[in-house]
């Protein structure tokens, strides 16, 4: 039974980790513009559908997947923030759920036309392969999504921490008027801001790619997971987004195997329901709270 | 105008005339106008593909009937979403639109939602696909169901576990019983238990796992049926979920004597064995199918393979045209498009030229038709062969099955 648990334990572990790129481009999207993105579930299985046609075409891995849905899903979130999402910005939120909702629907039609309903996979001897490290066993495509993920978070770190687009990303992030007062140009920011956030949708699409059959309607449940990470880790929040992913990706797989697996996602509402008890912030929302 | 015997006698001449002739002509139009036939699908959401081959079945029927000169029939589909409640909504509209006689609804939560509708309109409802009990068990008078019910599917597959067991010689101890925790996978599993402990049979269920429908990932569930040691893995499931269920049993190398699905769809589905190539081969399942030695088999297949080269013909493409069969022998022996008399007509249905195994195609008090066999699928070389009964098989079965590793 240890060797169950401990391997259940780990791929929880590294599922939580793909979990929270996830959620980090949704926060990230948040934290700056205040805008929450409803079609964050869309874009994940857009990366997904990315990685499978690498696959299908040149036979690439998932890691060969990400960095060819990374790209393009920068560019289509700039371009969409840019001439479309714009306007937005500074309207009531209702209507700007109202439109990510509208863009849910219509990237799952296009999904529809271009790939059909029929449930696709990757087939790749990669797929069924797996390491051994003692008692434990994880296959190779989980290791591979969640070193994908770690690279990825840690890149956007990089770029928020050292580059003069992260200072002003996080000057946006903190006061948009005082940031346009010294110059930045904000519009740029946050069309930069909205490419970062699709981007880490996309990439993480395709790294689970290989791990589940691809089709449109698994879209909502990308959508649902990355909000609760968000609310438990904090809105805006991105350590708070690594946490809550790890935190739901272990609780899901330990509550399966010690409870139930039909019952594993009922764990993960709990936790929220427990976090918005005791932190209605999130784990890492501070800063919000100190707003309100 | 004066009133006149003549007059009187033109008038009525005229009059019977007029009565006559629109009648006939009336009655001529009515029985020239196709007849409308409902089918509620989940040509939308998480069964949208199985319930897609349906579609192809009812579509290769209605082709098929107009082929051989059987009565007019003009199909008109509505999408259920994959939402039992939309059973309901679905039938409804179609009724509303018409509708003399439904088809559907594939799965078993939306089926008896379309049969409450079905029953309140008194418009009948042949059942394609839809395993349980509950749908022909509740009294309704206005259900027809050509698919077996779940503890006969299980019946089915018992006998074709046992049979296996006796033609090669390999004895399981136990299984472990994987299950889509819906309507379907729980009649199933209730039906598992029951049917198990009737026939005694001597092969020990140490533990059954559900799963949930929507389920991304099937890792930890594979691992705790690995974790029971069982010598048997019997899924029911979908073909999403078998190929998952595959994946992890590779990644995870566990290697029990034999994966056989106890009357569960997905392994005999082209997606299924596209998806998982060499390690979908060997995978058993009991699932009533098409009988490969009659002839009609043979050109209904050929037909479907002319419009759909690139798909398979599976149970969701045969139970579906035969259910647009059993309407049109209906509709024919009614005479009309009617809904009573198609009720009536469908009480007396016999027909014995059909082609999915199993005896005639009639309908018991509660509209069941308890004739539907069950055959013993294999896949050998990405493809479902019959490997049972004897009567009917293709090939022999690989039992038990070949470790991953070596494949």
């Amino acid at each position: 039974m240890i060797e169950l648990y401990l391997n259940v334990a780990v791929n929880g572990v590294l599922m939580g980790l793909v979990y929270a790129l996830i959620a980090v481009g949704l926060t990230i999207i948040f934290g700056v513009m205040r805008i929450v993105n409803f079609a964050h579930g869309e874009l994940v299985v857009a990366g997904m559908y990315v990685g499978y046609l690498v696959w299908e075409r040149f036979g690439l891995s998932p890691l060969g997947g990400a960095a060819v849905a990374g790209p393009l899903a920068f560019a289509f979130g700039w371009l969409l923030q840019r001439f479309v999402v714009a306007p937005f910005v500074a309207r009531p939120q209702h209507i700007q759920f109202l439109l990510f909702i509208a863009f849910a629907f219509i990237i799952t039609g296009i999904h529809l036309l271009a790939f059909g309903a029929d449930p696709r996979s990757i087939f790749s001897p990669l797929s069924f392969e797996a390491v051994t490290f003692g008692i434990l066993r994880i296959d190779l495509v989980r290791i591979q999504a969640a070193l994908g993920a770690v690279l990825m978070m840690a890149l956007l770190l990089l770029v928020i921490r050292f580059t003069s687009l992260g200072r002003r990303i996080r000057a946006a992030a903190d006061n948009p008027l005082g940031a346009q007062v010294v110059g930045i140009r904000i519009a740029q920011v946050y069309a930069a801001t909205a490419g970062i956030g699709m981007a880490c949708a996309g990439v993480a699409g395709a790294l689970v790619a290989p791990l589940f059959s691809i089709h449109p309607y698994i879209a909502p449940e990308f959508t649902l997971l990355a909000f609760v990470i968000v609310i438990i880790g904090g809105l805006g929040s991105l350590p708070g987004a690594l946490l809550g992913g790890l935190l739901i990706g272990t609780a899901e797989a330990l509550a399966a195997v010690l409870v139930s697996p039909s019952l594993k996602s009922m764990f993960s509402y709990a936790l929220l329901i427990l976090v918005l008890l005791l932190r209605p912030a999130g784990l890492f929302g501070m800063r919000e709270a100190a707003r309100a | 105008m004066k009133l006149t015997r003549r007059s009187w006698l033109h008038a009525t001449t005229a009059t019977v005339a007029l009565a006559a002739t629109p009648l006939r002509h009336l009655r001529r139009a009515r029985a020239a106008a196709p007849v409308k036939v409902g089918v509620v699908l989940p040509t939308s959401g998480v069964m949208a593909f199985p319930a897609q081959s349906c579609r192809r079945g009812i579509d290769l029927g209605a082709l098929w009937v107009r082929e051989q000169g059987g009565p007019q029939l003009e199909i008109l589909h509505m999408d259920s979403e994959s939402k039992a409640e939309m059973g309901r909504v679905a039938a409804e509209k179609l009724i509303a639109a018409g509708c003399s006689v439904l088809i559907g609804a594939f799965d078993s939560g939306t089926t008896i939602s379309a049969a409450q509708a079905a029953e309140e309109a008194k418009v009948p409802l042949v059942v394609n696909i839809a395993a349980a009990p509950q749908v022909t068990e509740q009294g309704l008078r206005y259900v027809f169901r050509n698919f077996p019910k779940a503890p006969q599917l299980i019946v089915n597959a018992v006998r074709r576990i046992k049979e296996l067991v006796e033609t090669t010689g390999a004895q399981p101890k136990t299984a472990v019983l994987l299950h889509v925790n819906d309507t379907f996978g729980k009649a199933m599993s209730k039906g598992v238990s029951l049917v198990w402990e009737k026939l005694e049979v001597p092969i020990e269920i140490v533990e059954k796992i559900p799963y949930d429908r929507a389920a991304k990932d099937l890792s930890v569930e594979i691992a705790r049926a690995k974790a029971t040691g069982a010598d048997l893995l019997m899924p029911i499931t979908r073909v999403r979920d078998a190929i998952l269920i595959v994946r992890e049993m590779v990644k995870q190398d566990w290697n029990p004597m034999g994966i056989i699905g106890p009357g569960s769809p997905g392994p005999y589905e082209k997606a299924f064995t596209d998806a998982t190539g060499k390690y979908g081969d060997e995978y058993m399942v009991s699932a009533p199918w098409y009988d490969p030695t009659r002839e009609m088999t043979a050109r209904v297949l050929a037909r479907f393979a002319e419009l759909h080269p690139d798909r398979r013909f599976e149970l969701n493409v045969g139970f579906s045209f035969e259910a647009v069969q059993i309407v049109a022998d209906a509709v024919a022996r009614a005479g009309s498009g009617d809904p009573e008399a198609i009720t009536a007509a469908l009480r007396e249905t016999h027909i014995t030229e059909h082609i999915m195994y199993g005896g005639p195609i009639a309908f018991d008090e509660n509209g069941q038709n308890n004739n539907v066999g069950g055959a013993l699928l294999q896949n050998q070389n990405r493809e479902p062969v019959v490997v049972g009964p004897k009567e009917i098989a293709q090939a022999e079965p690989i039992f038990p099955m070949t470790p991953w590793r070596e494949r």
